[in-house]
C-alpha cells in the first residue's frame, strides 16, 4: 500500500493533526493564558527551590530586629558591580518608643551568588547553598530584603517557604477532589437513574452550605496538639470535601453528553466491551476538560486555604503559608506602622489571576471541534 | 420488482418501545410514551426496505431497537444468522456480542458518528480489532480495502476525521459499517443531513454496494422520493406504528391507507399545474404518550367512519406482500402519484 511520502503542507498537517496537537494550536492563540503559564510555571519553581531561594532560616527569631523595614541591596560599590548591603544599627525613639533602624555605611557586608547559608535538606540530602549569600556575618542578622515580621523572621525568606506550602496544599486539595470528583460524578452519569439523584441532591446539599462556617467548625475541631504535618493534611481533606462536587458535575456532565453520541452508539455495536467504550471512547473526550477544570479549581484551593490560615482555622504557626504570614497583617497598627507585612498579598493575588487566565485559557482550548 | 421466493433475513414482530415519563423527586412514572408501538415487518435477504414516516414518528427507535441499541419493551426481532434464527430482544447486552456483526448501522449525523479522536484506520477497524482480528497488517490491508470501496483514498486512512467533509465521512461511517461483511444494514436516515448534491452519490453508493456485496438494507427515511430511488418496499408509520407496507411501485400508484395517500400529495412536484391537487392534513399529529382511541390516524382521516374511533384496526395482506392497517382499505380507491 502506497502511502504519499510528499513534504506535507499546511492542509496535510491540519488532516494529521492529533486531538492534543489541535488544542495546543488553539492553547498558542490565547496570550494571555499563555502568560498565566509561564507565571504559574515559575512559582511552582519558588515552592520546588524555596530553600535555595530562601537566605535565612524562616524560623530563626530575633526580637531585636523585630519589624524591620525593607532593607535594599547597594548593586555598587566604587562604580563596580560588588552588591553588598550595610550594617544596621536599632535604637528606641525616645519620645515615642518606637524602635528606629539607623542604617550604618561604616559596615558592609558583601553579598555572594550561591554562597553558603543556613542547612537545608532535599530528598535526604543536605545542602547549605542559597542564591544570596552574605560573606561575614549570618544572613539573619543583616540581609532583609522585604523586612522583618514581629519577632524579627525575615520575611522574603518566609514567603518562599509560604509559597510551598500554599501552592502544594491547593494541588494536593484538588488532586483529592479530582479523585473523589471522577469518581461519583463517574458513577452518577454513567449509571443514571436514582443513583444520579441522589450523588445530585447530595452535591446541592453540599454546596449550599456556607463555606466559611463549615471550614470554621471543621478547622476549629482539629485537635491543637496535631503537628504540622497532620494539619496540612487535615486541611487539605477540609478543603476537597467541598472542591469535588464541581468536578464531579463537569465529569457526570460529560458522561451524560458523551452517552447520546453516535460513535458511542458506534463503538457499541461493533461489538466493544464496556470498558473500551469508556476508556476508548470517553475518557480521552473529557480528559481535556477535566484538565481544565482542575486547573480553575487550584486557586479556589489556594483562595480557601489562605481565608482560613488568616482566620488561624487553617493552618497555625510554625507553619508557614500565605495565610499564616498574612495573619500578622491582621489589625491597623501593623498596617499603619509596618506596611511591609502586607506584601504575601501580591503573590496571593499574581498566581490567582495566572492560574485563572491558564485555567480559562485550557477550557477554550479544550474542545478544538466544537 | 420483489422476489418472494427469497428467504426472510429479519422478521420483527409485534415490537414495542415505551419510554417511561418520570415526574417528581422520587421519579414516579405517570405515562409512557409509546414511540414504537406494535411494529411487524419484515426483510427479505438482498433487498431495500424503507421505513418513512414524518419525524418523531418512532422510525429511529425502530431502528434502534432492531440492532438493539435500545432494548424493546416488548415483541420479537428474529434474525436469521448462517447457523440457524435467534431473536435478539431478549437477549442481555452481553449475550448479543457475537449477533452483533451480522447487523450493522449507518448513523444519520456525520458528525457525531465518528469519534473525533481516532484516525480512519481506527474508526474504520475498531469493529475487526474487538471480533477477534488482532493482526494490525491483516486490518491496514481491510481498512484500504473499504476505503477504496467507498469511493476514499487509501492513503486517508492516517487522517483524522475533522479533515473531511459530510458526505466524505458519511463515506467513512459507511466504510465501518462494512468492517464485518454484515448481512443486514440499517441505515437510519443516512443522507438527510447531506447536501442533496451529495445524497445523490451516497445513495448511488449504497445502491452500487448493494448489488456488489448482496446487502440487505433496511433504509429510514423521510424523503419519499428518495425512497423511491432506492428501495424495492416501503413501510410506512404513523405515531409508532406501520400504517401500510407495499411494493413501491404498488405504494406510490395504488395506497390502499389514507396515511399514505396524504404523504404522497405531500411530495413537492416540479409541475406548477398540479399546484390546486395539494392534499393537506388537518389536526396535528397525534402524541404518542397520548394517542387516540381506535385507529391513531382516525382524527386527521378524512374517510374515518364511526368504527375507526373506536376499533383499532389489524394488519391484513389486502394482495401479495401489501400490508395495510385500514378498515376500509378494501372499499377505498385512494389517488396515488403518476410514475415520472
Amino acid at each position: 500500500m502506497a502511502i504519499q511520502t510528499q513534504q506535507p503542507d499546511a492542509e496535510e498537517r491540519i488532516s494529521l493533526a492529533t486531538q492534543w496537537q489541535l488544542i495546543w494550536w488553539r492553547f498558542r492563540k490565547h496570550t494571555l493564558a499563555q502568560i498565566g503559564a509561564v507565571i504559574v510555571i515559575l512559582f511552582y519553581l519558588v515552592a520546588l527551590l524555596a530553600d535555595f531561594l530562601a537566605y535565612s532560616d524562616p524560623t530563626y527569631v530575633e526580637a531585636q530586629r523585630s519589624l524591620l523595614p525593607p532593607h535594599g541591596i547597594q548593586w555598587f560599590d566604587d562604580g563596580k558591580f560588588a552588591p553588598f548591603v550595610y550594617g544596621l544599627k536599632g535604637t528606641r525613639d525616645p519620645v515615642t518608643f518606637k524602635r528606629v533602624y539607623v542604617t550604618d555605611t561604616s559596615q558592609k557586608y558583601p553579598l555572594r551568588f550561591f554562597g553558603k547559608g543556613f542547612e537545608w535538606k532535599f530528598l535526604g540530602f543536605k545542602f547549605d547553598r542559597h542564591l544570596l549569600a552574605v560573606e561575614g556575618a549570618p544572613a539573619e542578622e543583616v540581609l532583609f530584603l522585604l523586612g522583618t515580621d514581629s519577632l524579627g523572621r525575615d520575611l522574603w525568606s518566609r514567603l518562599m517557604y509560604a509559597t510551598r506550602t500554599s501552592l502544594t496544599i491547593g494541588l494536593l486539595g484538588v488532586t483529592l477532589s479530582l479523585f473523589l470528583g471522577i469518581l461519583l460524578g463517574g458513577i452518577s452519569g454513567y449509571y443514571g437513574g436514582p443513583l444520579d439523584t441522589f450523588i445530585q441532591r447530595v452535591i446541592e446539599v453540599i454546596r449550599s452550605i456556607p463555606t466559611i462556617p463549615l471550614w470554621m467548625g471543621l478547622g476549629a475541631a482539629l485537635p491543637r496538639e496535631w503537628s504540622v504535618t497532620q494539619v496540612y493534611f487535615a486541611i487539605t481533606v477540609i478543603l476537597s470535601l467541598i472542591g469535588w462536587t464541581e468536578l464531579a458535575r463537569v465529569v457526570r456532565g460529560r458522561f451524560l453528553s458523551l452517552r447520546e453520541e453516535d460513535y458511542i452508539t458506534a463503538a457499541e455495536l461493533a461489538g466493544c466491551s464496556q470498558l473500551r467504550i469508556i476508556f476508548r471512547h470517553m475518557v480521552p473526550s473529557f480528559l481535556s476538560h477535566i484538565i481544565a477544570a482542575t486547573t480553575l479549581a487550584i486557586p479556589a484551593m489556594i483562595i480557601s486555604e489562605t481565608a482560613l490560615s488568616f482566620l488561624g482555622l487553617g493552618l497555625r504557626p510554625p507553619a508557614v503559608s500565605w495565610g499564616v504570614l498574612l495573619q500578622d497583617a491582621q489589625n491597623v497598627q501593623s498596617l499603619a506602622i509596618s506596611p511591609w507585612l502586607v506584601i504575601p498579598t501580591i503573590p496571593v493575588i499574581v498566581v490567582i489571576l495566572s492560574l485563572n487566565f491558564l485555567g480559562d485559557g485550557l477550557r477554550d482550548a479544550a474542545d478544538p471541534y466544537g | 420488482m420483489t422476489d418472494q421466493s427469497k428467504e426472510i433475513l429479519l422478521d420483527v414482530r409485534n415490537l414495542r418501545k415505551y419510554f417511561p415519563i418520570q415526574k417528581g423527586f422520587l421519579r414516579r412514572v405517570v405515562g409512557h410514551v409509546r414511540a414504537v408501538d406494535d411494529v411487524t415487518l419484515y426483510v427479505r435477504r438482498g433487498e431495500t426496505l424503507s421505513l418513512v414516516g414524518e419525524s418523531g414518528c418512532g422510525k429511529t427507535t425502530t431502528a434502534r431497537c432492531i440492532v438493539r441499541a435500545l432494548k424493546p419493551t416488548s415483541g420479537q426481532i428474529l434474525l436469521r444468522g448462517p447457523d440457524g434464527v435467534v431473536d435478539l430482544a431478549p437477549l442481555p447486552k452481553r449475550q448479543l456480542r457475537p449477533w452483533r456483526r451480522h447487523m450493522q448501522m449507518i448513523f444519520q449525523d456525520p458528525y457525531s458518528s465518528l469519534n473525533p479522536r481516532m484516525t480512519l484506520f481506527d474508526i474504520v477497524s475498531e469493529p475487526m480489532l474487538v471480533n477477534g482480528i488482532k493482526d494490525r497488517q491483516t486490518r491496514m490491508d481491510r481498512v484500504a480495502e473499504l476505503l477504496q470501496l467507498v469511493g476514499l483514498r487509501p492513503e486517508y486512512m492516517r487522517r483524522f476525521p475533522h479533515a473531511f467533509s459530510g458526505g466524505e465521512r458519511q463515506r467513512i461511517g459507511i466504510a465501518r459499517a462494512l468492517a464485518l461483511n454484515p448481512s443486514l444494514v440499517i441505515a437510519d436516515e443516512p443522507v438527510s443531513a447531506l447536501d442533496v448534491s451529495v445524497q445523490a452519490q451516497i445513495l448511488n453508493l449504497l445502491l452500487d454496494l448493494q448489488a456488489q456485496l448482496g446487502l440487505t438494507l433496511l433504509f429510514v427515511a423521510h424523503d419519499l422520493s428518495v425512497v423511491k430511488h432506492i428501495s424495492e418496499r416501503v413501510a410506512v408509520m404513523y405515531v409508532g406504528r406501520i400504517v401500510e407496507t407495499a411494493p413501491t411501485p404498488t405504494l406510490f400508484a395504488a395506497p390502499k391507507h389514507p396515511y399514505t395517500e396524504a404523504l404522497l400529495a405531500a411530495v413537492p412536484k416540479p409541475d406548477p399545474d398540479l399546484k390546486g391537487q395539494r392534499m393537506l392534513l388537518e389536526g396535528e399529529v397525534a402524541d404518542p404518550a397520548n394517542p387516540p382511541s381506535g385507529c391513531y390516524f382516525h382524527p386527521r382521516c378524512r374517510y374515518a367512519l364511526d368504527l375507526c374511533r373506536t376499533v383499532t384496526p389489524q394488519q391484513e395482506e389486502v394482495a401479495a406482500d401489501h400490508f395495510v392497517s385500514c378498515h376500509r382499505a378494501r372499499e377505498l380507491t385512494l389517488r396515488g402519484v403518476k410514475r415520472t
